[in-house]
């Protein structure tokens, strides 16, 4: 039958969305503020965040990025279902 | 704080067949009123960023439709 | 070069099968001030503006491709399952005698998307006002479609969107500034 993926899916990713939604805003920001000292901070903050949480997300649940810019498991997992709009 | 919309009333003829709206709005968001960004402004959380679609308290301004309206009325928004 | 990430921006849920909600939403999706148009417009204008904003333009164009996949997944979702009867019943009856229920991009009025709909005069004044133009009639579509829903999570993540057109717009305005700045040099307030 149809597979599920488990809740834990939903709060790890919604946990990874925050963080890099941060990142995003943050980026906009220093486009326009690039001196701010202060928001550089936080965003090499976040970015640290982001790749600790997304190392923990892909272990359970496959990778995030391709054209190597995350590890595959055997046998190539890239292309498992579900992909980000079926979820 | 400015306010996130503005009114204004059209001119009712006695001969408009639809039910009037008397008053019309529209939105004002409060970047409007912004400049430059100044540095430091308070943050949302990332939880309560994600939600809201910004980071910075003060650029949130959620809309509501008219199927909403008792969401609206918990919302904390003025 | 571009990198795909397997995630949504935004954790995007509907709550009822409602293919008119979908016929409404396609115009941010194909149409005059939906996704792709933003998308398409900044990054197209990056090439000609100068230096200090290009950054900006790369990264609010490549938002807008993660907002497209958002609009795209409202419209999967409320489809999806829908009968030939609720399409037709949604006015997506020629819609599904031609496309089933393959996404094209349109408009709300099934117009195809045309490339006029990208502004680029390569004057960068021109071109940063009319991105702030496009991202409040981007945020105008939203609450008419917000008006329109009865769909209180479909709401939530077209209040998101609507957010991001204004924090996009006081970017773009935040990069007027810079472009007209005397000293060109950012101001500190």
């Amino acid at each position: 039958m149809t597979k599920q993926v488990p809740p834990e899916y939903y709060q790890l990713l919604e946990e990874l969305q925050a963080v890099d939604f941060v990142l995003v805003e943050l980026t906009l920001y220093l486009d326009t503020h690039p001196n701010d000292q202060d928001a550089i901070q936080q965003f090499n903050y976040f970015a640290k965040e982001s790749k600790r949480i997304r190392k923990v997300f892909e272990k359970q649940f496959g990778p995030l990025l391709q054209f190597g810019h995350s590890y595959s498991a055997y046998p190539w997992n890239w292309a498992d279902s579900p992909w980000p709009w079926q979820v | 704080m400015p306010t996130p919309h503005k009114v204004y009333y059209p001119f009712i003829s006695p001969f408009d067949p639809c039910k009037p709206i008397v008053a019309k709005t529209y939105s004002t968001p409060p970047h409007l009123y912004m400049q430059m960004q100044p540095p430091n402004l308070a943050q949302f959380t990332p939880h309560e960023a994600l939600r809201a679609g910004t980071l910075w308290k003060v650029l949130y301004d959620p809309y509501f439709g008219p199927y909403e309206k008792l969401r609206k009325e918990d919302s904390s928004h003025d | 070069m571009w990198i795909y990430e397997k995630k949504l921006q935004y954790p995007v849920r509907v709550s009822t099968c409602n293919p008119m909600l979908a016929k409404f939403l396609v115009e941010q999706y194909g149409g005059a001030d939906g996704e792709l148009s933003a998308a398409l417009r900044y990054l197209n204008q990056r090439y000609t503006i100068p230096d200090k904003v290009i950054g900006l333009l790369t990264d609010i164009g490549t938002e807008e491709f993660a907002h497209l996949e958002m609009i795209a997944t409202m419209v999967y979702k409320l489809t999806k399952d829908a009968t030939p009867e609720q399409l037709i019943a949604a006015g997506l009856g020629p819609h599904y005698a031609n496309n089933d229920k393959a996404l094209m991009y349109t408009n709300a009025e099934g117009v195809p998307w045309t490339a006029s709909y990208i502004q680029a005069k390569g004057d960068p004044i021109a071109d940063i006002y009319e991105d702030i133009a496009a991202e409040e009639k981007a945020r105008a579509t939203y609450q008419w479609i917000i008006n329109m829903s009865d769909d209180p999570d479909l709401n939530d993540g077209l209040r998101f969107l609507r957010e991001r057109e204004i924090v996009h717009s006081q970017r773009f305005r935040e990069a007027a500034q810079i472009l007209i700045d005397e000293r060109g040099k950012k101001k500190i307030f």
